[in-house]
């Protein structure tokens, strides 16, 4: 793969919610920033209204930015993660 | 009789508890959390307290913030309404603890009806109906075939690790126990980690029939009828109504019985619902016993006129019953359908947002308990019920005429709502036969996959 092919990719929320980086509080958090991820794989959680959906990672690629705090409200539509496609 | 109620709740419950408050000459206290300042029930309150943050776990569970909130306003006594600390034996005794009476069963009776198996063991010891299954674990096929033998098919193979549904074989004969008992053995053990698994018999195409039940101090206990709550997915009840077309008077009698004799065995206090299954044959079980006001209460209260969250107080005041079923003119068809701002035809994802253009239903045979108005924004934070549409009628016809004619008039809109969803139950013909079982609304959704992921659309090159 080389430099020109890599291409940025925004993950962003469809709904508003919290947003949680890891499945509980003990727990760590699903990625970090350079984590290297797979198309589907989990990076955070969003809760609305008692209901829980996972937020999936659209490529294969490594994490470059994260927007959002953890246990923080997300409005519809805003970036919650950049991925920096493989 | 009380002077002031803290209602330690938010949305249409809290309204619900704080008319009766009204209607009883009681001061209300309202407490809301930081994404609830703008909430119908701190309006309609005598006083307002802000008890914590958005997330429930620091405000509406926060028991310490709760307690100094009624200590604080001089309130002697708090109803839980329903979710959140009602069913919390803690919050009980806590309320014990600092003079304060909580409206709603004995700490005892919240901490049996958490233990569900103790719970079915002392209903099979008073002579109360529970579904046959193993007392322990089954380990061997042989022991396995014997059981089911002697409680009749079809069985459940169940993971005593599983639950929500998963690690459960259905079993129909001896042949498919044969082949699918070591499956539930292995699948038991991958899964969760533990071969142990268990038996009961299984019901199939059951209803869903509750009592309420009502309870003094002085150990006077009736049932005020039953509901029928059929209607679920994924055990949320969806529509609830009373009576029930499945019983007939004797059946009625019968489970009615049942069920003041289990509120009875432990010995309940105040208001509360015993759940059964009901299957074709009219052989019913004890479930559960759910020990607080239930969402679907109003349809019992139509058609008893009893106000229930008004009995709940008086009781807990230690005033005495005073009836009987047999005193209540029992009248007329109810009928209850949660609106949830959540979209049915997308796996029932929530709709959160602004309520822009607002028409509530009314005329004659509609009740609405809702928190809703005009420009409310819903949180992102709490259940996405948003609305309790209740109809009443004579007759079961005419009762579902006025619900039908209700969802048409209510407007909620930008939001996603169940109403679409009632509106299809509403025309269907086995519905309205009263033909339905605990997987009718099925066939209304479209197929899900059993993923539990909503946003799994790919992004393509």
């Amino acid at each position: 793969m080389t430099e020109a092919k890599k291409k940025l990719v925004e993950v962003k929320a469809k709904m508003s919610g919290v947003f949680y980086r890891k499945p509980a509080p003990e727990e760590p958090f699903y990625v970090e920033v350079g984590t290297i991820v797979k198309k589907k794989q989990i990076l955070a959680l969003l809760e609305t209204m008692k209901v829980f959906q996972k937020i999936k990672s659209p490529v294969n690629g490594k994490v470059v930015e994260i927007f959002i705090e953890n246990e923080i409200p997300v409005k519809d539509d805003e970036v919650m993660f950049i991925i920096e496609k493989e | 009789m009380f002077l002031k109620i803290l209602i330690a709740n938010r949305g249409e419950i809290a309204l619900r508890v704080i008319r009766a408050c009204r209607e009883l000459g009681i001061k209300s206290v309202a407490v809301y959390s930081e994404a609830d300042a703008g909430s119908m029930h701190l309006k309609l309150a005598d006083e307002q307290v802000c008890i914590g943050p958005a997330i429930s776990t620091k405000s509406y569970l926060n028991i310490e913030n709760i307690m100094k909130a009624a200590k604080e306003t001089g309130a002697d006594a708090v109803h839980p309404g329903y979710g959140y600390l009602a069913e919390k034996q803690e919050f009980a005794i806590e309320c014990e603890k600092n003079g304060i009476v909580f409206i709603g069963p004995t700490p005892a009776n919240l901490s049996l009806a958490g233990d569900k198996i103790a719970a079915k063991r002392i209903m099979a010891e008073a002579g109360v109906p529970v579904i046959p299954a193993s007392p322990g674990s089954i380990d061997t096929i042989e022991e396995a075939k014997e059981f089911c033998k002697d409680i009749g098919y079809p069985v459940m193979v169940k993971a005593s690790g599983g639950g929500g549904g998963r690690g459960i074989k259905v079993c129909r004969d001896e042949e498919t126990l044969i082949e699918d008992f070591p499956m539930a053995k292995i699948e038991g053990r991958t899964a969760f980690g533990n071969d142990e698994v268990y038996i009961e018999r299984f019901i199939t195409e059951p209803r869903h029939i509750e009592f309420q039940v009502l309870a003094d101090k002085f150990g006077n206990t009736t049932h005020l009828g039953e509901r029928e709550c059929t209607i679920q997915r994924r055990y949320q009840k969806l529509i609830e109504e009373s009576p029930s077309p499945a019983l007939t008077p004797e059946l009625r009698k019968e489970m009615g019985a049942a069920a003041v004799k289990a509120a009875r065995a432990v010995d309940y206090f105040n208001a509360g619902t015993v759940e059964f299954l009901l299957d074709k044959s009219g052989k019913f079980y004890f479930m559960e016993v759910n020990s607080r006001i239930q969402v679907e209460h109003p349809v019992t209260e139509l058609t008893t006129g009893i106000d229930l969250v008004k009995e709940q107080i008086r009781l807990s005041s230690g005033e005495k019953l005073g009836y009987t079923f047999d005193d209540i003119n029992l009248r007329g068809w109810a009928m209850e359908c949660r609106i949830n701002a959540e979209d049915p035809d997308r796996n029932f994802l929530p709709s959160p947002g602004t309520v822009k253009d607002y028409h509530p239903p009314a005329g004659f045979g509609v009740r609405l308990d809702t928190h809703l108005y005009q420009g409310y924004e819903l949180p992102i934070y709490y259940d996405s019920l948003i609305a309790k549409l209740i109809s009443y009628n004579l007759t079961r016809e005419g009762t579902i005429q006025v619900m039908k004619r209700a969802l048409e008039e209510f407007k909620i809109e930008p939001l996603k709502t169940t109403i679409p969803l009632y509106l299809k139950v509403m025309d269907d013909p086995f519905f309205r036969e009263g033909q339905f079982d605990t997987g009718f609304i099925e066939k209304f959704l479209p197929e899900e996959d059993d993923d539990d992921d909503y946003d799994d659309d790919d992004e393509d090159e």
